[in-house]
């Protein structure tokens, strides 16, 4: 790496003793690139074999990458912790200004160590590191207010992130998330429980350091930075996928999987939906569309924002306009999933659960999972507080999703634990849909789509995409379960590079592995494709490492049984074909990792 | 010429100017960038675009207490970066602050009008205008070698600024003595 580079800057804060301190730790972004790389070697050098998700002992590690804050779509921070969802490998991307802020403030990972004894926010302005008081913010109801108020009393507008937790993290709800520039998230694994574990309320990143580049030396260098640059730039801007996600977003994906009859549907009791026009990218677009946003150095600007516009229950003439966050993931957790095509409702119930900052789409397959089992009469309307749940009833939900937060008695206890966790108890297992105690995405596109969910590292549908498999390949012809096995895990190999540089999954087909080293040479480093391919190998397997380490096993894995009853577009999912292929990807995975 | 916002509404926010800006001179990040893009208050809101307007009697010469910024024909200023005592009044005299300061050399940073991070604008927030008259943008340059800019008659092209501050870029280097990038 380039000598000098902040990048090898680890900023060390530990919560309990308010101290803070820098190690230079080019070690480790030579050998795992940033990002995911250098995150999960600090987990395991910070996280005590089976520490309490909740305990001090359990760090958070923020990691950017080489290419954070030099190239476009560079734009993404990997966080990693121990989950109190899944007990296991806590690992959650996002987005906003959070990147470009690490890497000008002049960090390639910040590790957050021990715990506040009153509530905290930590604001990382450059080289200073202050401890702030959060007493006055912990328990305000609405995470949007909280923004405002940190905003303004914190420096450098728009060079900063600030990434804070809701009502939700405060209450240790193991789903809720991290939100940062109000709409984007890490969402998925609870890092927002583990914040609220700390009573760190949040924490704010700015900076403006410059950043080294070489590729020659010079004006050569300028150039050839600026050669590359322009490269990966015109076709970001000029691709048509781009253009997709900047048009509709990922909202965009709605009626093609509806077509397909792959969009999860009443707690996957369908894979069709028929309100799915209601709700589709085109119809939000259409009459709701307010803004686009983008990630700080994202030329795309995926980011869909609803303009709600509701009058006042007594008012007459009185309105208020809600601007709203939306994307596929939450328009099938909190729409087709719960059998909604009411899109003002809808964007109530994202803009609710915003507010209480939960992961959307664990709070999704929950209340589905909630409406079928009071359908079946597992859960009475008594155990649930008089509340009877129903598809597409978002008043219902609303109230739900309150309750979740304030738990007013066992059953939202249960659900505030998750699906796994409320079907062990009232029964329903089949229908509960978790993959390694993660609630699904919003995929049923065939075999490929499960088992990214059910092998992925993180139980994500970006671990792997397996619905990308299932659409190429598996509809059209069936493949043995040792290929399938095969592709799902050089997929993810291959992403591991990615999600350490840290570049965003859309721009996956600019950044192959052969303009990913030209990117890289300007940064410093140098690999080939093939050293690359082998570092996103070793990655895999050190995350698997601590998952092994943490207690997971194959062997253990639930699958639920729904996911074979309703038919895919890869037709109807088999058992047996499931399990070899599962077998096959154990067997490429060594149990003992090094 | 001379850069103007089009219209605010189109920006997503992405800070590709900024970063543009910076690049200009070779550099990542965005410590050299001499715009701003930052909400309004919240993403919600949407965004403000900070640059030099150009004035035709700008406030920053008027209260620079050495002469280091000078008017330039079509409006703005250059800066003689060897006359400049970093005394700050340029940047407090700017009420849109698009006097921008480069803590490292403690002095300011200002906008040539070259149009570079108009090309990196993907939704025409940002467009190059022809004043009626024009001057080189290697004024700018002339900043980061602290040997002041040279003025250049006629037409400026953005090739010709970019080669400039790819000669500026070198003199820098040099200076810093070799390796530096190493």
């Amino acid at each position: 790496m380039l000598r000098g580079d902040p990048l090898a800057n680890v900023l060390y804060i530990d919560l309990s003793k308010k101290k803070h301190w820098v190690e230079r730790r080019e070690d480790l972004f030579e050998k795992s690139i940033g990002g995911a790389g250098a995150a999960v070697e600090l987990l395991h050098e910070e996280c005590p074999r089976g520490a309490d998700p909740f305990s001090p002992e359990n760090p958070i590690v923020f990691a950017v990458g080489p290419l954070t804050g030099l190239f476009p779509l560079a734009s993404k921070t990997v966080a990693m912790f121990k989950s109190p969802h899944t007990g296991n490998l806590g690992e959650s991307h996002a987005g906003g200004r959070s990147a470009v802020a690490i890497r000008t403030a002049g960090y390639g990972a910040i590790v957050i160590r021990g715990a506040n004894d009153i509530p905290g926010y930590v604001a990382i302005h450059g080289s200073e590191v202050h401890f702030r008081d959060a007493r006055t913010l912990w328990g305000m109801r609405d995470s949007f207010t909280v923004g405002r108020i940190i905003r303004e009393n914190e420096p450098a507008a728009g060079l900063r992130s600030i990434m804070r937790i809701g009502r939700a993290g405060e209450r240790l709800i193991p789903y809720a998330c991290v939100t940062t520039e109000s709409y984007r998230h890490f969402g998925r694994l609870g890092l927002g429980a583990v914040f609220g574990s700390k009573k760190l309320k949040a924490v704010v990143v700015s900076g403006k350091h410059s950043l080294p580049v070489g590729g020659g030396e010079g004006a050569a260098g300028a150039a050839e930075y600026r050669r590359v640059y322009d490269q990966i730039y015109q076709e970001a801007v000029a691709s048509p996928v781009m253009k997709k996600y900047h048009d509709l977003g990922t909202p965009e994906n709605v009626l093609p999987l509806n077509a397909l009859g792959g969009l999860p549907t009443r707690n996957l009791k369908d894979a069709r939906f028929e309100g799915a026009d209601r709700i589709s990218g085109e119809a939000l677009a259409e009459h709701y569309l307010g803004r686009r946003l983008a990630c700080s150095h994202c030329p795309v600007g995926c980011i869909h924002i609803a303009a709600l516009r509701e009058p006042d229950e007594n008012e007459p003439y009185f309105y208020k306009t809600s601007m709203i966050s939306y994307d596929y993931e939450l328009i099938y957790a909190l729409g087709s999933m719960l059998g909604g095509s009411d899109p003002e409702g809808l964007l109530k119930l994202i803009d609710r659960i915003e507010v209480y900052g939960l992961d959307a789409m664990s709070t999704g397959v929950v209340l589905a999972w909630a409406t079928e089992a009071q359908e079946r009469g597992l859960v009475s309307e008594d155990a649930a507080g008089g509340l009877r749940l129903a598809w597409g009833d978002y008043p219902a939900y609303l109230e739900a999703v309150r309750r979740i937060v304030e738990q007013p008695n066992e059953f939202y206890a249960a659900l505030a634990r998750g699906v796994e966790h409320a079907a062990s108890v009232y029964g329903g297992e089949d229908f509960a849909l978790a993959f390694g105690g993660n609630e699904m995405p919003g995929y049923h596109t065939g075999p490929g789509a499960h088992l990214g969910f059910l092998v992925g590292a993180r139980h994500s549908h970006l671990d792997s995409a397996g619905y990308s498999v299932d659409q190429k390949v598996l509809m059209k012809r069936q493949i043995p379960p040792d290929e399938l096995a095969r592709e799902i895990l050089k997929e993810e190999r291959w992403r591991q590079v990615l999600s350490s540089l840290v570049v965003c999954f859309f721009a996956r087909g600019i950044y192959s592995p052969e303009r990913t080293a030209a990117a890289l040479r300007v940064a410093g480093f140098e690999y080939t494709a093939d050293d690359l391919k082998r570092i996103g190998a070793d990655i895999h397997r050190r995350k698997y490492a601590f998952k092994f380490r943490e207690g997971f096993s194959f062997e253990t894995l639930r699958v639920p049984g729904r996911i074979f009853e309703t038919p895919s577009p890869a037709g109807l999912l088999d058992g047996q074909y499931f399990q070899t292929v599962v077998d096959c990807v154990r067997k490429d995975i060594p149990a003992g990792g090094p | 010429m001379r850069l103007s916002v089009v219209d605010t509404e189109r920006c997503i926010g992405c800070q590709s100017c900024m970063f543009a800006c910076a690049r200009r001179l070779g550099k990542g990040g965005l410590a050299g960038t001499c715009i701003g893009v930052r909400s309004i208050g919240g993403m919600e809101r949407g965004f403000k675009v900070v640059v030099c307007r150009a004035c035709d009697d700008p406030p920053c010469a008027r209260v620079c207490p050495v002469g280091a910024l000078q008017v330039r024909r079509g409006g703005g200023v250059r800066l003689d970066e060897a006359r400049c005592i970093g005394c700050g009044h340029c940047r407090d005299a700017c009420v849109i602050g698009a006097v921008f300061w480069d803590d490292e050399t403690g002095k300011p940073m200002i906008c040539v009008h070259c149009g570079y991070c108009a090309k990196f604008c993907p939704h025409g927030v940002l467009t190059i205008e022809r004043a009626d008259t024009t001057e080189s943008a290697a004024a700018r340059v002339g900043m980061a070698t602290g040997t002041g800019g040279e003025r250049a008659e006629g037409q400026e092209s953005l090739e010709r600024a970019l080669e400039a501050s790819n000669v500026a870029h070198a003199t820098e280097k040099s200076a810093e003595g070799a390796g530096a990038n190493a």
